[in-house]
């Protein structure tokens, strides 16, 4: 059983429409339990930082989600949450990862980062087996992940930037996977069967 | 580097596309949800839906159809017409729908781009902008191109972008159904004047003019609605015709 991460802070339903698409077993939930029951995790995230932390705090998840041994994966600013601190009204993240979240650079580029962008791929990993390097997943976001000892992928737009992170059992992406058509979907089917 | 993006538009009435297509292998020839599928797979970057429903139904009907093209389609897509309550944009952002583009409503009540930019975020919020010479200058027109506000063209755009959107949706009406091009003068002024990324709209009739508003600004995206509809140009040959001009593409 895989379990979407629901705590007001994501856009679930594409997510599982994107999950129809391999056939899998799933459910939605902010609940403790459904995420310590569960074979994996997916945890998305639209918006911003410091409300997402916040609506953690309220469901009890945030320490849960710093020891869990689950495969796990974040979604956009699901993984920038694993980052030790975002600029992004100045928020303590979930300290998973010792790396940091800015924002771009409204002075050399669009703010938000909008639209498809060539991911590359840097270390060996499972998550983009079979997905041809350099290929275009689909972005939307004004903060990025720096680069760090995790990082497995990587995108530019200005500053080169975290575009996928694996440690342990720690996964993340900041593009939309669910919004990235067949490759998208190719990248969740393998978190699902490979990770 | 981001690709520049191309947006078919799909003017929708009661879940049916309004402008008229002649693609002949639809089922449903009207089915919004079928023609959205068919511009996916033909390698659209992302879909625009503009709800022209008039009736007391319009709320559910709209919520229905971003429901059934999020189960559809893998790219993404944005939803519009007549949205005016933060309540709105929760049920479509939580049914599916990317973004939503608001129009008449943030001309009435500018505030909304504040409180929406903050409960959903900036990238989901586009600002849908009509703008009109009049008497030389670019007004800003309302309620679907009918009402002439005193709104400027181009400090408008930018408030709007102070406010909080994350996007602009730049429709001219003088070129608008022209199938003259772009308004690439003011597109170009308004690219290099603000920060956030503009989708060019309005008078696109032929892939060289997609080509030149590309080469001569710096919009992010360029939209179309009949030209699509009417098999006049294929999503593929235009964007295999902009990758042979050395434009940065989804292929």
């Amino acid at each position: 059983m895989i379990t979407i991460i629901d705590y007001g802070a994501g856009n679930v339903q594409s997510v599982k429409n994107a999950l129809d698409d391999i056939n899998v077993e799933y459910q939605v939930s902010s609940a403790e339990f459904a995420v310590c029951n569960a074979d994996k995790v997916i945890f998305p995230g639209v918006g911003e930082a410091a409300s997402a932390m916040q609506k953690l705090n309220l469901y009890n998840l945030s320490n849960l989600l710093r020891i869990i041994k689950k495969p796990i994966l974040g979604i956009c600013l699901g993984m920038q949450l694993f980052g030790k601190h975002s600029t992004e009204r100045d928020t303590n993240c979930l300290g998973v990862i010792d790396a940091n979240v800015f924002k771009f650079d409204e002075s050399k580029v669009t703010v938000p980062h909008m639209g498809w962008n060539k991911v590359e791929v840097v270390k060996e990993n499972k998550l983009f087996d079979g997905i041809d390097d350099n290929t275009y997943f689909y972005f939307a976001n004004s903060y990025y992940l720096e680069n760090n000892e995790h990082t497995i992928a990587t995108a530019k737009h200005d500053v080169e930037f975290t575009a996928a992170i694996e440690y342990k059992n720690y996964y993340g992406v900041q593009f939309h996977p669910e919004k990235s058509a067949e490759a998208g979907i190719k990248l969740l089917k393998n978190f699902i069967e490979l990770c | 580097m981001l690709t520049k993006r191309i947006i078919p538009c799909l003017d929708v009435k009661d879940g049916k596309v309004v402008k008229g297509t002649n693609f002949v292998n639809l089922r449903d020839a009207g089915s919004a949800v079928e023609l959205a599928e068919r511009y996916y797979k033909e390698g659209a970057d992302e879909l625009v839906f503009l709800d022209i429903t008039a009736s007391e139904e319009k709320r559910k009907t709209l919520i229905e159809l971003v429901k059934d093209v999020a189960a559809a389609i893998r790219i993404p897509f944005t939803v519009g017409g007549g949205i005016s309550e933060l309540d709105d944009i929760e049920v479509l952002l939580n049914s599916g729908a990317d973004k939503v583009s608001l129009n008449t409503s943030i001309v009435k009540n500018p505030k909304l781009i504040e409180d929406a930019s903050n409960a959903f975020g900036s990238q989901a919020i586009v600002a849908a902008i009509d703008i009109k010479n009049v008497n030389g200058n670019h007004k800003i027109f309302i309620k679907g191109g009918k009402e002439e506000t005193e709104l400027e063209g181009m400090s408008w755009c930018k408030e709007t972008v102070e406010r909080g959107a994350g996007e602009i949706l730049l429709t001219s009406m003088d070129k608008d159904g022209t199938k003259e091009g772009y308004d690439n003068e003011f597109l170009k002024a308004l690219s290099d004047s603000v920060s956030v990324p503009v989708i060019a709209s309005g008078g696109a009739g032929d892939k060289r003019h997609f080509l030149d508003t590309f080469k001569n600004t710096n919009v992010e995206a360029c939209l179309a609605a009949s030209l699509f509809h009417f098999s006049e140009l294929g999503i593929k040959e235009l964007k295999k015709y902009l990758k042979q001009n050395e434009i940065n593409v989804r292929l």
